[in-house]
């Protein structure tokens, strides 16, 4: 079969395939595999969002929505919003329902870039930052953050990087993968530099709701910076809605109009279906939510704990339910690591470089596992580690004589 | 208190989590773990640990019941000592005092019908403040202490994921 690959546009060509999907062709041919390399919760969204929704279907909602989303699902975002973060954005212009976060994010890129616009990304962090830069024409920076800070993005680093051509910034907090967080004072240190060289902010906040022994902070509180932002968020991960696509975006109504130019002819909406549950989750999801999030805090501290003991640097992950130790004691690389323990002890994680450059020398480990799972997983580990560990000293002492 | 709280939530839904477990999963030391259980035990707070078994898949189902039952109530001690007298009989998983037409909830689990007949002609319905009594049989377990008999839900997950 001959090639078509000329007739692809030359954007897409650029674009490097997903490091994650090269290791999920790698998992996905293997049986009895424990996975800590999900990116979702292991919870099914609870039964009486679900129950809502077969209620909407009898009921025949199976149509279109306005383009920005139901108005009574703006109406409780605004509400939920206000009641969590003490800000007031108007349901009828500031709130537009998106196709989950995902879709959020391509349309604030593409309402804001202009070609040759660079967005600045904090690394490692979530995949489809940097390609959707590409896509709407704009240039990908990464801002390299470090296992030192937390992963926190740093004033220092994100005046580095700035240039002339910095137009957006993009602040993915909680951290996917590495389930760092930025407190308020972290993020008051970077908004004199954001608004004095005049850019947006992207605030992707879709873990906002799982953070532990922290409260999340939103940059759109800080002074100066609510209409500089596009806050995202959605119901994926506190309400274990990933699979209904639903996420939300807010910010001036200018910037939510241009979004909504580009959404109504790529989208047109949001799935009913999803609307309608999302309506019933921010109205009486709250108690079970909470539920989810202590749960996934007591496996959070199983790991972190496990982690350790085998003698792998972990720092204590605040947010998200990721926690991204180092494998550098091992000798081996991120991909070396996630490539051997699967085939040695079958156990999936994944390579932190899948994530950006900085994320070498990590690996992301999901808790939204059983705990039954994650103590075989670290036991599975821990064997690993050892053999590794008294390898390397081996190879070490064979070269020192 | 908060730790104790705390505790029986885990505990309540799953008995096998062990105090080291527990310690790392509330952030507390294993002492305190094991200190707060003693006490629970010691104050009849946990009053015991058991398994939820779906016997009826083993093979071994047996028959239970409900039965409504209507009794006097006793000067003085209501109608908590024939409540009690009630719950002693080996047969006996539960019993409730219950507002409405009858008093009380008696749960009965036995080998074979028969055996139920049995406990309420010759133990139950003689018993002199029992005025009378109305027995359901189970038919099919659907859900028990928060289990469901037949789970649909299964790891559906992509096994890795961004």
């Amino acid at each position: 079969m001959s090639s078509m690959e000329r007739y692809i546009s030359k954007t897409v060509q650029h674009i490097p395939p997903s490091g994650i999907r090269k290791f999920f062709d790698l998992v996905a041919q293997r049986e009895g595999v424990i996975s800590l390399g999900v990116g979702e919760p292991d919870f099914v969204t609870p039964w009486h969002i679900r129950e809502a929704c077969f209620y909407a279907l009898e009921r025949g909602y199976t149509m279109y929505t306005s383009n920005l989303g139901m108005p009574e699902l703006r109406q409780e975002i605004s509400s939920y919003l206000q009641r969590r973060l003490g800000l007031y954005y108007d349901p009828a212009t500031s709130i537009m329902v998106t196709v989950g976060v995902s879709e959020g994010v391509d349309l604030a890129l593409r309402a804001l870039l202009n070609p040759g616009d660079e967005v600045l990304i904090p690394e490692p962090s979530y995949v489809s930052y940097a390609p959707g830069t590409e896509l709407a024409y704009g240039k990908a920076v990464p801002l390299r953050t470090s296992a030192r800070h937390e992963f926190r993005l740093t004033r220092d680093e994100l005046a580095a990087r700035i240039t002339p051509r910095s137009r957006v910034l993009i602040l993915p907090f909680p951290n996917n993968p590495t389930g760092g967080i930025m407190t308020r004072e972290d993020l008051l240190e970077l908004v004199d530099i954001i608004v004095d060289r005049d850019l947006m902010v992207i605030s992707d906040e879709i873990y906002s709701e799982l953070t532990y022994g922290a409260t999340h902070a939103s940059i759109a509180t800080l002074p100066g910076m609510f209409e500089r932002t596009v806050l995202l968020n959605g119901f994926s991960k506190a309400f274990a809605m990933t699979g209904w696509r639903v996420g939300y975006a807010c910010g001036h109504p200018d910037i939510i109009n241009a979004m909504n130019k580009i959404h109504q002819y790529t989208m047109l909406c949001a799935p009913i279906m999803g609307q309608v549950a999302a309506i019933e989750a921010l109205r009486h999801g709250e108690p079970e939510m909470r539920r989810m999030v202590e749960d996934y805090d007591h496996r959070r501290r199983i790991i972190v704990k496990g982690l350790r003991d085998i003698g792998l640097d972990c720092f204590e992950p605040r947010g998200a339910f990721y926690v991204f130790p180092s494998v550098q004691a091992t000798g081996l690389s991120s991909e070396e690591f996630a490539e051997r323990l699967l085939e040695e002890e079958q156990v999936a994680v994944v390579p932190g470089n899948a994530f950006g450059a900085s994320g070498e020398g990590f690996i992301r480990c999901c808790y939204a596992a059983s705990l039954h799972n994650i103590e075989e997983a670290l036991n599975r580990i821990e064997r690993f580690v050892r053999r590794h560990r008294s390898g390397q000293a081996r190879a070490a002492g064979a070269g020192s004589r | 208190m908060e730790l104790e709280r705390k505790l029986l939530k885990l505990y309540e839904k799953d008995a096998t989590l062990s105090p080291t477990q527990v310690a790392t999963m509330l952030g507390v030391s294993e002492d305190a773990v094991r200190q707060a259980i003693a006490r629970l035990e010691r104050d009849k707070i946990i009053l015991g640990y058991n398994a939820v078994i779906n016997w009826e898949k083993w093979g071994e189902d047996g028959v239970s019941a409900m039965i409504d039952v209507k009794v006097t109530p006793e000067r003085e001690v209501g109608f908590d000592r024939i409540a009690e007298r009630i719950s002693r009989f080996p047969e006996v998983r539960c019993v409730y005092l219950m507002s409405g037409t009858y008093d009380l909830s008696v749960v009965v689990h036995c080998e074979d019908m028969k055996d139920v007949a049995r406990f309420i002609s010759d133990k139950l319905a003689p018993l002199e403040q029992v005025q009378s009594t109305v027995t359901h049989f189970v038919l099919k377990r659907y859900k028990q202490d928060n289990f469901l008999f037949e789970d649909k839900e299964e790891d559906r997950r992509l096994v890795v994921s961004p």
